[in-house]
């Protein structure tokens, strides 16, 4: 029965043709396709089996195991039951030690070429990589082998895509992320955690086109993280205006205004949480009024530090700022130039919005 | 944070404490159901035998314990035994596969084991529905963003649609109705009806018997005060009758058998503000089987972490047994209750299935508190308090030259405390104390076992190739680790390696 579809699987386990088709579309929109792609998802999940997944994890937290828990369309149930095969997973799966390795080495061998691999967690290189050993193996060695064989290969979480916090200076185990151990193409979900909802999405990108979906120059998909927060964010009409929250519950904080001054990192963020926020939509950093930190860019933790101090060099702070200062700026962002931030931070000195604000 | 604060003399205004309390609450009833449906209840449910459940008579078995609408239906428990028969029967078995399914261990009728499976999958749909509570008042779930020294971030204001307002305590009192009866109706009534087959385990995996708690649940906004919900304390070698004042300064960390050196010695003990955390890796450099852990050889990452000088465990069990040694009373009602159903005495918490009743019990006892904790902020918003956070401590220009800190939590799994050292504004010590480690630390200088290895001796394995049981008892602690643990029996010889998920 192994060649079973999807589809078929769905609908031994009682799911409607109608409900197959909602989740078919709410992939679609994820992913950001037009409607008319939701026959064609249909269509490859009716057709294809099961692809085996083996989830690895290092250095790491397990948040984005909890987070694939919290996915809800389709759901962690429906995504181990119905769309993958799970094979391994150490938080989840029922089986401990030596009978956990062995679910591991079956697949890997029995299915070589035919498995997708997702690693959770960076992985230590410092002194031959023994700062992470799992059952008995050194994570570098586990994370070669398992690549090796891997028909794709995705890396969720910062950890994972970057190194993320125990990469974070001064890195003492000199961890790094899957791409530099394995090369060649693998789909950084970033974020701290990955929003479960662009995981699924992505596995259904593969299941449907049989290919990887276009990926940014640090290896994350366009479609979750092909745009700036700051740019997509709910609050910006407040930073066009010169809006600002000033101090955690004043009038500004508690009316929604623009998190700019606070640290806000959505200026160098890119991630799809305005759009798709999360806990089904619940709400994300922004909006319940804490700064973004970035947690999705390459070294957040080094590079989107100190959280709380104002970014410098931001274009178009405030809606007065002139087309030369606009121009400077963009520049600055661009060439992310030391020198181009001090002239933008003396440019907008003392008739920036926040004075503006302040008078009000 | 804590640790900042009380360094700093930082006072958090009242609604940060009493977000804090909500958030902690809702993080507390979560990760226990988690825990028990989907990292531990398949170390007592046979999936496999709940093939042959007859569903008429688990709904009757159901029904019998718990009012929840589906437990009355037989189609309901068709439906998920057809579902479960389609998965096996695909052969692609995935996380369940390399399973002890029919282990000698496996105890429960097949109509058990159904009612089981049908509520682990229940389960995964509660929980993703009930975290929304924390993303509502923290912005998402996992890893919350509203924690600030001095405060939270998210606003409050009956006025404003970007704030917390009287919509968000609606929706906040619904989630904790809704939790509240999946905790009485499905938990509760699971979690006793699986003891119930299995109360030799009241006898096992006791281990060091000394118990900690820093307290949680802060009444006063004072950092580290004891005006706290529930109950810190220390109970030595299961000594009910005496509780012992928790002092920080007890707690100590060695490295005798730990990958760590010790400017002054690693078998000398040293408090976390005089912590030091150097790597010293002596382990294999290459693949291995089996660590050497003889002699004095180092064979863990976790330090030897100590209270008084004593092993001690943390967590839910121990949280329980010093509320019920205190006369908690609502602990005490409710540890009255699980004991009297499952005709045992007290003695039978220091044990496997004590430990996994008092994270039922404490469940239960927190999502009953829940509604308290959102009427508090519904209250001191009625004040017309909208304060979140104090700030006056932001700038370091206003530190002092040297300060010192501690902050004392009570996560899910146990006892947390960080330490904290600021010299002319900056971070000079940082140390961590973490549960999943005060649990699971190694031997010291002394020779004492830590809490995970000491409940595993006397063990009885029926397989000693497939040891259930000791995945039971390392299980039953909520050990938050993927690392080899070695198992040594009386003479000290190595009967097996366990790798705990």
């Amino acid at each position: 029965m192994s060649e079973e579809s999807i589809y078929e699987s769905l609908l031994r386990k009682g799911v409607s043709r109608r409900d197959f088709l909602k989740f078919c579309s709410t992939s679609a929109m994820i992913l950001g396709l037009s409607s008319s792609t939701v026959p064609k998802i249909a269509e490859a999940l009716e057709k294809k089996e099961r692809p085996s997944v083996v989830w690895l994890h290092f250095s790491e937290c397990t948040g984005d195991s909890e987070s694939v828990l919290r996915a809800s369309k389709p759901s962690i149930a429906q995504v181990i039951l119905d769309i993958v095969s799970l094979e391994y997973h150490e938080t989840i799966m029922a089986p401990s030690g030596h009978a956990a390795e062995k679910s591991l080495k079956d697949i890997i061998t029995k299915k070589k070429g035919k498995y997708i691999a997702v690693y959770e967690g960076a992985v230590p290189t410092a002194d031959g990589g023994v700062y992470c050993f799992i059952g008995g193996h050194k994570a570098i060695d586990i994370c070669k082998e398992v690549g090796s064989g891997a028909m794709a290969n995705i890396a969720v979480g910062n950890c994972a895509c970057f190194g993320g916090i125990p990469a974070a200076n001064p890195n003492p185990t000199k961890c790094v992320g899957i791409k530099d151990i394995l090369g060649g193409t693998v789909v950084n979900l970033a974020g701290c955690p990955m929003n479960a909802e662009n995981f699924t999405a992505v596995v259904v990108h593969f299941v449907t086109f049989g290919t990887l979906p276009a990926l940014d120059k640090h290896g994350r998909p366009l479609f979750a993280y092909g745009k700036c927060i700051h740019n997509n964010c709910e609050r910006r009409p407040h930073f066009d205006q010169g809006q600002f929250v000033r101090q955690w519950g004043d009038m500004g904080h508690r009316l929604g205004w623009c998190l700019y001054e606070m640290g806000c990192k959505g200026p160098m963020a890119y991630q799809n949480c305005p759009t798709i926020r999360w806990n089904e939509g619940t709400s994300w950093p922004v909006q319940a009024g804490h700064p973004c930190i970035a947690c999705a860019s390459p070294n957040n933790w080094d590079d989107a530090y100190p959280f709380y101090k104002r970014m410098e060099g931001v274009p178009g702070v405030g809606w007065q700022a002139n087309a030369d200062k606009v121009g400077l700026g963009i520049a600055a962002a661009t060439a992310a130039a030391v020198a181009a931030h001090g002239i933008i931070r003396a440019a907008t000195r003392g008739k920036g919005p926040s004075d503006k604000e302040e008078g009000h | 944070m804590r640790a900042v604060e009380h360094a700093l003399g930082i006072i958090i205004p009242d609604n940060a404490r009493i977000l804090r309390n909500i958030i902690n609450a809702i993080q507390m009833v979560h990760d226990h159901v988690i825990h028990f449906y989907h990292l531990h209840a398949l170390d007592w449910v046979d999936i496999v035998s709940a093939l042959k459940a007859d569903p008429k008579k688990t709904a009757d078995l159901a029904s019998s314990i718990s009012d929840w609408p589906n437990n009355a239906s037989a189609s309901y428990f068709k439906a998920v035994a057809a579902k479960l028969k389609a998965f096996v029967d695909s052969g692609q078995l995935g996380i369940f596969s390399n399973g002890y399914w029919g282990h000698p261990a496996y105890k429960l009728p097949p109509e058990a084991n159904l009612m089981a499976v049908a509520h682990y999958l229940e389960a995964l749909d509660w929980q993703r529905d009930f975290i929304k509570a924390m993303a509502l008042i923290g912005a998402k779930n996992p890893h919350p963003q509203t924690y600030l020294v001095g405060g939270m971030a998210t606003p409050v204001d009956p006025n404003s649609q970007n704030a917390i307002n009287a919509g968000t305590i609606a929706q906040l009192n619904e989630y904790a109705r809704r939790a509240k009866e999946f905790v009485d109706k499905v938990y509760i009534p699971d979690l006793l009806a699986v003891a119930s087959f299995y109360k030799d385990w009241a006898a096992i995996g006791g281990g060091v018997g000394n118990y900690l708690s820093y307290g949680e649940f802060q009444k006063d906004n004072n950092p580290n005060t004891s005006n706290v919900w529930l109950p810190a304390g220390f109970i030595r070698g299961k000594n009910l009758s005496k509780i012992e004042p928790v002092d920080h300064k007890k707690v100590t960390e060695e490295v005798s058998r730990a990958w760590y050196k010790y400017t002054g010695g690693d078998s000398k003990p040293l408090h976390p503000w005089d912590g030091e955390t150097t790597p010293n890796y002596t382990g294999p450099k290459t693949s291995y089987k089996e660590l050497d852990t003889s002699g004095n050889n180092k064979y863990s990452w976790t330090k030897a972490i100590r209270y008084d000088g004593l092993p001690v465990e943390v967590g839910p069990l121990a949280r329980m047994v010093i509320a019920y040694a205190a006369g908690h009373k609502e602990v005490k009602d409710l540890v009255g209750y699980a004991l009297n159903k499952l005709g045992v005495g007290p003695e039978a918490l220091f044990s496997t299935l004590g430990r996994t009743a008092a994270r039922g019990i404490e469940t239960k006892l927190i999502a009953d508190k829940l509604p308290e904790f959102i009427g508090d902020l519904a209250n001191n918003i009625k004040k017309g308090d909208y304060r979140i956070a104090n700030t006056e401590k932001w700038d370091p220009a206003t530190w002092p030259a040297e300060a010192k800190g501690y902050g004392y939590h009570e996560a899910p799994r146990g006892s947390l405390c960080h330490w904290i050292v600021i010299k002319d504004k900056k971070i000079a010590n940082y140390q961590m104390v973490v549960p999943g480690g005060i649990n699971a630390s190694p031997r010291d200088a002394k020779g004492q076992l830590g809490p995970d290895e000491q409940a595993l001796i006397g063990t009885p394995i029926a397989k000693p190739d497939q040891p259930i049981e000791i995945i039971r008892t390392i299980h039953s602690f909520d050990p938050c680790m993927a690392c080899g643990i070695h198992l040594l029996d009386a003479e000290g010889k190595e009967i097996v390696q366990v790798k705990v998920r």
